[in-house]
C-alpha cells in the first residue's frame, strides 16, 4: 500500500515541479523581456522552459551520469556488481537496470532514469573495492527500491532542472566572494550594479533551489528503500555495515556537487567543510546512525 | 420497472466482479508458471557450467576419481529430473557434490592459481544466489497468489473454478544456517 502511495506521489511532484519550472523560467524571461523593453521574450522562455522540461524528462539518466562523469561497467570489469545487480533484479521480478561506474575513491552510489525500464546503478569505484558482496547487496537492493518506488524518476528530474540553478548559483556565489574581496574602490564602485543584481539572483534562486531538492527528498523516502531493500535481500545487516562503512569513510567525493548530492544513497558532500548557511540548506540526508539503528531492529 | 432495473444492475455488477477476479488469478498464476521456469533457466545455467569446471579440476588431479563422478551423477540426476521438486532436490545434492570438489581443489595450489578455474568458481557461486534469488522470486508470487485465493469473497470463487494453493520452495538446512542476522 504504501508503495503505490510513493508511486503516485512521485508522479504527482514530478508533474509538479516541471509545471513550476516552466513558471519560473517563462517568468524570468517575462521579467527581462520587461526590463529591456524586447518583445517575445516571453515567447522564448516558454519555448525554453519547455524543451528543457521535456528534454530532462527524457535525458535526466544520461545528463546526470554525464554531471558525475560515470562510464558503462562490463560484466568481467566489475564480476560482483554486474551479478549483484542481476541477481535482485531476479529476485524483484524486475528488468536489470544498466549499471554505470564512476572513478572515485569515495564511496557512494545512486539510481536514475524515469521508470524500472529505463534504469540506471551507478556506483564509485570506492565502493565497489570497499565492500563485501552482501554489503553490495544492501546498497543495490536500496537502490532497486529507488527504481520501483519512481524516485528516480523524481530526483533525476529535479537534479538536472535545479542542476542549471545551482551551477548558477554556485559561479554567482564565488565570484561574489573574489569580486568582493579583492581590487580597490574604482573597481568596486564599477561592480556595484551587477553585484546588486547577482546578490538579489543568488538570494532568489538558491533558496527556490533548496525547496525544490526537499520537495523531491524525504526522510521517508531513504528509510522505505533501506526497508523494501532488506526484504528483497533478506539481510538488513549488509545494507546497515555498507552504510556504517561509508559514512566512516573519510575520501572525499571529488565530483560532489549540489545540484546531483540528493540521489546518493549517502551525502557526497558530507566531508567538504563549506562553512556556509548553503551547506545546510541542501543537507537532504537523514543521520546514517538513525537508519542503521532502524536496520539492525529490523 | 425499477425493481428489474435494480435486479439487472446488481447480476451486471456480481458478473462483472467474477470476470475480474478470475481474470486477476489467472495472471496471478501465470506469473507463478513465469517465476518456475525462471529458476528452470537458473538451474540449467548451473549445469552448463559444470563439465567445464569438471575438465578444468581434472587437469590438475586427475586421480580423484571419486569426486568427479559424484558431481556427474549428481549433474545429470538434476538434468534428468521432470518436477521441479525433484530438480531442486537434486540440485542440493550437486551443491553438495560441489562443495567437496572445492574441498579436494583446496589440495591442489596450481589449480588455486589457474584464472579459469577461479572464474568458473565465481560463476558457480554466483549462479547458487541466482538460484536461491529466483526461488525468492517465486515464493513471493506464490505468497500473493495464496493469500488472494483463500480470502473471501475471493475463496468462493477460486472454489468454484478449482484453484489451489502453491507450495513453497523451502530454503535447505544450508541456506538456513548461513543467515546471521540478529534480530
Amino acid at each position: 500500500m504504501t508503495i503505490y502511495n510513493q508511486i503516485a506521489g512521485n508522479r504527482f511532484r514530478s508533474v509538479l515541479i516541471m509545471v513550476v519550472f516552466v513558471f519560473l523560467l517563462t517568468g524570468f524571461f517575462f521579467l527581462i523581456g520587461k526590463f529591456f523593453d524586447g518583445q517575445g521574450y516571453f515567447i522564448i522562455g516558454l519555448i525554453v522552459s519547455f524543451l528543457s522540461v521535456i528534454g530532462s524528462y527524457f535525458y535526466s539518466d544520461k545528463i546526470v551520469l554525464w554531471m558525475n562523469r560515470a562510464k558503462l561497467a562490463d560484466k568481467r570489469t566489475y564480476f560482483d556488481f554486474y551479478t549483484v545487480t542481476e541477481n535482485l533484479a531476479i529476485a524483484d521480478g524486475v528488468p536489470m537496470p544498466k549499471i554505470y561506474v564512476i572513478e572515485d575513491n569515495a564511496p557512494n552510489a545512486f539510481a536514475t532514469g524515469r521508470d524500472p525500464k529505463h534504469a540506471v546503478i551507478c556506483a564509485t569505484t570506492g565502493l565497489l573495492n570497499k565492500l563485501d558482496r552482501s554489503e553490495l547487496e544492501g546498497v543495490i537492493s536500496h537502490e532497486l527500491s529507488h527504481i520501483k518506488n519512481y524516485d528516480i524518476l523524481l530526483s533525476s528530474l529535479v537534479a538536472v532542472l535545479v542542476g542549471t540553478v545551482a551551477y548558477t548559483s554556485d559561479w554567482i556565489m564565488r565570484s561574489l566572494w573574489w569580486g568582493g574581496i579583492g581590487g580597490n574602490d574604482n573597481d568596486r564602485d564599477r561592480r556595484n550594479p551587477l553585484m546588486l543584481i547577482g546578490m538579489i539572483l543568488v538570494l532568489i534562486l538558491i533558496p527556490i533551489a533548496a525547496t525544490l531538492i526537499q520537495l523531491a527528498v524525504s526522510r521517508q523516502r531513504e528509510f522505505l528503500a533501506d526497508a523494501s531493500g532488506a526484504l528483497l535481500t533478506r539481510n538488513p545487516e549488509g545494507l546497515a555495515s555498507a552504510l556504517e562503512k561509508i559514512s566512516a569513510d573519510p575520501t572525499r567525493f571529488a565530483a560532489a556537487n549540489n545540484a546531483t548530492a540528493h540521489l546518493f544513497i549517502s551525502n557526497p558532500l558530507k566531508n567538504i567543510k563549506r562553512g556556509s548557511w548553503i551547506a545546510g540548506l541542501f543537507s537532504t540526508h537523514p543521520p546514517i546512525e538513525e537508519r542503521v539503528r532502524l536496520l539492525r531492529s529490523m | 420497472m425499477s425493481p428489474l432495473i435494480i435486479g439487472g444492475g446488481l447480476i451486471g455488477v456480481v458478473v462483472l466482479f467474477l470476470v475480474g477476479t478470475y481474470n486477476s488469478l489467472i495472471m496471478l498464476k501465470t506469473r507463478i508458471q513465469e517465476a518456475l521456469s525462471g529458476i528452470d533457466v537458473q538451474l540449467k545455467r548451473r549445469a552448463d557450467l559444470i563439465p567445464n569446471l569438471v575438465e578444468t579440476v581434472k587437469g590438475y588431479a586427475k586421480h580423484e576419481k571419486e569426486v568427479f563422478e559424484n558431481v556427474t551423477k549428481a549433474r545429470s540426476a538434476m538434468m534428468g529430473a521432470g518436477s521441479m521438486k525433484e530438480k531442486v532436490e537434486a540440485d542440493n545434492v550437486l551443491s553438495g557434490a560441489l562443495k567437496s570438489l572445492f574441498a579436494v581443489a583446496e589440495a591442489y595450489p596450481q589449480l588455486q592459481a589457474n584464472t579459469t578455474f577461479q572464474d568458473l568458481q565465481r560463476q558457480l557461486e554466483d549462479t547458487e544466489d541466482k538460484v536461491a534469488y529466483s526461488r525468492q522470486f517465486y515464493n513471493s508470487n506464490v505468497l500473493d497468489f495464496n493469500t488472494k485465493i483463500q480470502m473471501f469473497p475471493t475463496n468462493l470463487l477460486a472454489g468454484m473454478f478449482n484453484f489451489k494453493v502453491f507450495e513453497f520452495f523451502q530454503a535447505t538446512e544450508e541456506e538456513k544456517k548461513k543467515i546471521d542476522v540478529k534480530f
